[in-house]
């Protein structure tokens, strides 16, 4: 048996789990239409590669991946395109996104697709198929999993931790899976050991969910792997990655550290594993997934649902209370309510809870911190919440910062035993985002500057060049004129002929006199040709003049010189020069 | 004898001392003016010129001698003024300009005749184009300075806020919704 470890705090809330783990998976029936978001992992928005009109098959690419951290998407049934538009995506914020709108056409008819020959492709080909096969973290942050599948060069790779721990109240979609379809999470899990080449693999899950334990354990023994199956304590937040890797192998991951493969271990869900294997062993991409729909439900239960499915047409099927008054997605500590019911279930939605005030009554008002340091006691990364909360409510971000708050993780233990019913996540939340929007000003800042400085520095240098290249020129100039007088003078001297008498002089300052007649004559012209442009540019209405306005302009000008307000007649019947 | 002796260390002493200070003023010597360089670090560097200075760094010297005001910057925001108020122990001041939103330049390229007057207009550089050939603005490196809006002869540009999109959302302070509540009638 595994020895495990602990870690700090955490909380045991009600764990509502045992409404919805009792049916099996069914499959949800097909949507009136599917907005399927382009952006449902982390890491670059895959570009679109449909257009309105177009006629797409089930599991067709519709959005390219955008570079290394991104994942493919796909139609999730056969259709027309209605539109690639901005529509609301199940996010806190309620804003737009890019979505490709699909009406399906019911038949439902698959692309061609094949398995992907495992056998004679490198890491790297595989690499390619996940991504684009559009297979992501399922458990919750939706990051590429191929990005996570490269051990980091210089840590050797102990643990591969598959995870099933599940903790959050209500969700039971990994449970579900794991009891149904044990067999090809684990397949998926030799994948990513394949790929890792950990030494150990380790398969978690929380021990309230026997019959998950057993058919892992079941689905490990008839594949012949020696994987362990783990049986985890239940306390909410043990499917934490951190939390997970401290209990399963004692190791402590720093807040600071980007990715847990530097310390020689991965975590992956176990939808994870089951779509790599699907993606692998039968070329299908990710376009659905199992979703719980539960809360306040008569039928809470399982389906299998396509991505894209509007969470209103979805929740139907569980047939909900009339009373409900949101839709909660993910569970009851980290989800959030969706700015509007019809948002569509993405990559990342593994439960849906119907709300309502009955099921989660209002809190009461917040009151001020009495500093119990109940949050201190449950935080799992061990931070100081109370702290945390007084400098991010002061904005005062630098000292949240000192405070460690990028190791939280919003699992919302604190405020879920905070007494004064306190939103310190919020708070928390509020502090990191401004934090992020800080250092993206920063470093737009810093280029503004440096672009300037540039620019500065090449106005300068072009200056210069140009001062540099106007002194060679006058030098050049000064040098020739010298060198004219060097001959003018040299003429007389040499000859002693009279200097009326050009026909004798000696061929070099013949040759000077004509290029100086030739540019005396271009100068003329140049002067011919500015003049007879001024004479056309005369003003006209002095032109044809009848002989009695001639006089009357003759008078005026009369008038106007004795009054001294014009110059004599000499100067304005001639075209002034210049 | 004595009055001698003494002079003579305390003299000895002056030039010892003397000659490290100012052997450590050579060997240390700071390059530019480190406050320069912090007040700089708090300009928002749109290169504007809306405080009268022509870039931040005139600016940042500005204040450093302390010639002007904290509170010309409208870019920088009341937040700047805060943070350059914090940084130099001065009063905080309100802003001389009202505060305005982050900003973009938008070329209306059908309008836009390509006299390449607002390219060398920008400070930063963030717009791209030819003699006769349609302008546009890079809108990552625009600053919103607004330096290219009086050059334009054909008033082809246009400022536009920045929207709030999925990249740039932040969460909101959290706030207590304060509800009446209908006052019992006393029994």
């Amino acid at each position: 048996m595994l020895n495990l470890f602990k870690f700090w705090g955490g909380v045991k809330p009600p764990s509502h789990k045992t409404e919805s783990n009792n049916k099996p998976i069914s499959v949800a029936p097909m949507p009136s239409h599917l907005v399927v978001p382009l952006h449902q992992s982390i890491g670059g928005t895959p570009k679109p590669v449909v257009k309105a009109g177009d006629k797409v098959l089930k599991g067709q690419l519709i959005g390219e991946a955008d570079g290394w951290i991104s994942a493919a998407v796909h139609a999730p049934t056969s259709g027309t395109v209605r539109e690639v538009a901005m529509h609301v995506r199940p996010h806190p914020s309620g804003l737009d996104s890019l979505c490709v709108v699909i009406d399906p056409d019911g038949r439902d008819a698959w692309i061609e697709h094949a398995p992907f020959d495992l056998a004679s492709a490198a890491p790297a080909d595989v690499f390619a198929h996940l991504q684009r096969s559009g297979v992501v973290g399922l458990g919750g942050a939706g990051f590429p999993a191929h990005g996570k599948l490269t051990p980091a060069p210089n840590v050797a790779m102990d643990e591969l931790i598959i995870n099933g721990a599940e903790c959050e109240p209500y969700i039971t979609c990994d449970d579900l899976l794991m009891r149904e379809r044990a067999a090809e999470i684990v397949r998926g899990t030799a994948l990513f050991r394949d790929l890792l080449q950990p030494k150990k693999v380790l398969i978690g899950i929380e021990d309230n969910k026997p019959e998950a334990v057993a058919a892992m354990q079941a689905a490990v023994t008839a594949l012949g792997e020696n994987f362990t199956v783990v049986a985890v304590p239940t306390r909410y937040p043990a499917g934490g990655a951190k939390q997970l890797i401290r209990v399963l192998t004692g190791k402590e991951v720093p807040g600071s550290m980007r990715s847990t493969a530097e310390m020689g271990v991965q975590v992956f869900n176990v939808a994870t594993a089951y779509t790599a294997w699907r993606a692998v062993a039968h070329g299908e991409p990710v376009i659905s997934r199992i979703v719980t729909l539960t809360g306040n439900v008569a039928e809470p239960h399982n389906v299998e649902v396509l991505i894209g499915t509007p969470m209103d047409e979805l929740l139907k099927l569980a047939r909900p209370h009339p009373d409900t008054d949101g839709i909660l997605m993910g569970g009851p500590m980290m989800g959030f309510l969706v700015p509007n019911r019809q948002v569509p279930v993405v990559k990342t939605t593994n439960c849906l809870i119907a709300h309502s005030e009955r099921l989660f009554p209002p809190k009461a008002p917040e009151m001020p911190c009495i500093r119990c340091g109940s949050c201190a006691q449950v935080c799992p990364h061990e931070l100081q919440p109370f702290e945390m909360y007084w400098y991010a409510r002061a904005k005062n971000f630098g000292k949240t910062q000192e405070y460690n708050i990028f190791d939280c993780i919003e699992c919302g233990c604190c405020s879920y035993v905070c007494p004064s019913r306190i939103p310190l996540v919020q708070y928390f939340r509020f502090a990191k985002s401004e934090i992020w929007a800080r250092e993206r000003e920063k470093k737009a800042a810093d280029e503004a500057k440096a672009r300037f400085e540039f620019k500065q520095f090449r106005e300068e240098r072009e200056k210069a060049e140009k001062a540099e290249k106007l002194a060679r020129a006058a030098a050049a100039q000064a040098a020739k004129k010298a060198a004219e007088a060097a001959a003018a003078a040299a003429e007389p001297a040499a000859g002693e002929a009279p200097a009326a008498d050009a026909r004798t002089a000696p061929a070099a300052a013949s040759a000077a006199d004509s290029e100086k007649a030739a540019k005396m004559a271009t100068i003329q012209a140049a002067m011919e040709r500015a003049k007879a442009q001024r004479e056309a540019a005369q003003p006209r209405n002095t032109g044809e003049l009848t002989p009695e306005q001639q006089r009357d302009l003759a008078e005026i000008e009369a008038r106007r010189q004795a009054a001294g307000i014009s110059e004599p007649p000499a100067a304005t019947q001639e075209p002034k020069a210049e | 004898m004595d009055i001698l002796t003494a002079i003579a260390i305390m003299a000895l002493g002056a030039v010892v001392l003397g000659a490290a200070l100012g052997y450590a003023a050579i060997k240390f010597k700071v390059e530019g003016d480190p406050l320069v360089e912090k007040i700089e670090a708090i300009l928002p560097q749109t290169q504007c010129g809306q405080c009268g200075y022509p870039g931040c760094k005139p600016y940042a010297e500005a204040i450093a001698k302390g010639e002007c005001d904290i509170n010309l910057c409208p870019p920088g925001g009341m937040e700047g003024v805060q943070r350059l108020a914090d940084l130099l122990g001065r009063e905080v001041k309100p802003l001389e300009a009202e505060e305005k939103p982050k900003q973009v330049a938008i070329i209306d390229e059908n309008t836009c005749i390509g006299c390449t007057l607002c390219i060398q207009a920008c400070p930063v550089d963030a717009i791209v184009g030819a003699a006769k050939q349609m302008h546009t603005i890079i809108a990552q490196q625009c600053t919103g300075c607004e330096l290219c809006l009086p050059p334009c002869p054909v008033e082809c540009i246009h400022m536009a806020a920045v929207g709030e999109t999925l990249d740039n959302w932040k969460w909101k302070y959290p706030v207590v919704g304060i509800k009446a509540v209908p006052l019992k009638d006393a029994a």
